[in-house]
């Protein structure tokens, strides 16, 4: 930990192709030497056990700080983020081109259910 | 649970010293522990609060960095697989700081720039401008999302934190101090019973002394009527024991 605190760490995303775009022209993309990439596009294509596995090798590797997900993906594989619990690296979940932000589904702001009044989700 | 549960000590003077040192310590850590949950709850709100602002911010900031995406792929065409294909080496990364609330080390991320832009080329034919708005539009999205990031990591770590506390808490209130209390209690009863039961000895032997004294006396009248000195000084040096006067009649 006190090591990796020190050198940069990455972002990684998953998400449809023009969230993937949108981000990696932000200038978050990396692909290392093993020829991992720490972005993950999902299509029409893309099945759950990879989106899954994905998710997870993400979680593994710990030049990884945060991972942003867009919405409708973090639904398909909601158990695997209930069950990430450790601070770091942090689960972000974004909203999508075609889907609006919904709070009441998100990991986080659900844990934080009940700590806040309702008006305040808005 | 009620009077059963105490800590195992041999009641005495200095067990009960220790035990009422062991209480102060108790309610000493008990009044600590308490003060740290409120300033980690304090804390805590406070995160609450700035995640849900930020994630509602993070809508429109989503909205916006999309719809110039949409504005340069109209002017720009395609170049999603351009980008996807091209990816190099990270030009924004976060290094984590470490804050301290409370003694909770709450880690907070901060971006910065390493290395020049990858994408420099793309959208040299035209489109260039939109290009440049997108990339600027993403690059704040990020920064606010790294925000969120840190804000979000803070509040996993305090509510763990915040429940450890308010489960010592609880459990020196409920548990420990009741137990430390039952126990002095205890040690107080047993050393009443104790004393009660010294009052009692003394007592007794008291009254067979004075039993045995008369006697004597009677003994020494009867000889000293009938003419016979007695000169006999108790022998101080004497080393025999003392004959056992409490269960003897």
């Amino acid at each position: 930990m006190a090591l990796s605190a020190q050198k940069g760490r990455l972002i990684a995303v998953i998400g449809d192709e023009d969230t993937c775009t949108g981000f990696l022209l932000g200038g978050i993309g990396e692909i290392n030497k093993k020829r991992e990439s720490n972005f993950l596009v999902v299509d029409k294509n893309t099945s759950v056990p990879d989106i899954e596995e994905a998710f997870r090798s993400f979680l593994k590797r710990d030049d990884i700080a945060i991972i942003l997900i867009v919405q409708n993906v973090a639904e398909m594989i909601r158990h695997v983020i209930d069950s990430h619990v450790q601070p770091i690296p942090a689960v972000l979940e974004i909203p999508s081109k075609e889907c609006p932000y919904d709070a009441s589904k998100d990991s986080i702001l659900r844990r934080a259910k009940g700590m806040f009044a309702a008006e305040d989700l808005r | 649970m009620s009077g059963k549960d105490r800590l195992q000590v041999f009641p005495s003077r200095m067990a009960m010293a220790i035990m009422k040192a062991r209480l102060k310590g108790a309610q000493k850590g008990h009044s600590l522990l308490k003060k740290k949950s409120d300033a980690l709850t304090l804390r805590f709100r406070q995160i609450l609060k700035k995640i849900i602002e930020t994630k509602m911010t993070m809508g429109d900031v989503m909205k916006e960095s999309a719809f110039s995406l949409a504005e340069a792929k109209f002017t720009t065409g395609d170049f999603n697989h351009m980008v996807i294909q091209n990816v190099n080496k990270a030009q924004l990364k976060v290094r984590s700081k470490k804050d301290n609330v409370a003694g909770v080390q709450l880690p907070i991320f901060e971006s910065y720039q390493d290395g020049s832009d990858s994408y420099e080329l793309t959208g040299l034919s035209r489109g260039g401008q939109q290009i440049d708005k997108l990339k600027k539009n993403y690059a704040k999205a990020v920064q606010l999302l790294i925000d969120l990031a840190s804000l979000q990591t803070s509040f996993v770590t305090l509510d763990e934190v915040i429940k450890i506390t308010n489960r010592r808490v609880n459990a020196i209130e409920h548990v420990i101090i009741p137990r430390i209390e039952r126990t002095l209690s205890y040690i107080t009863s047993e050393l009443d019973e104790m004393e009660r039961e010294e009052f009692y000895r003394l007592k007794k032997i008291q009254e067979k002394k004075k039993k045995i004294r008369a006697l004597e006396e009677k003994r020494k009248a009867a000889l000293r009527e009938s003419g016979i000195e007695i000169k006999e000084a108790p022998n101080i040096l004497e080393d025999e024991e003392d004959a056992d006067l409490l269960f003897t009649d």
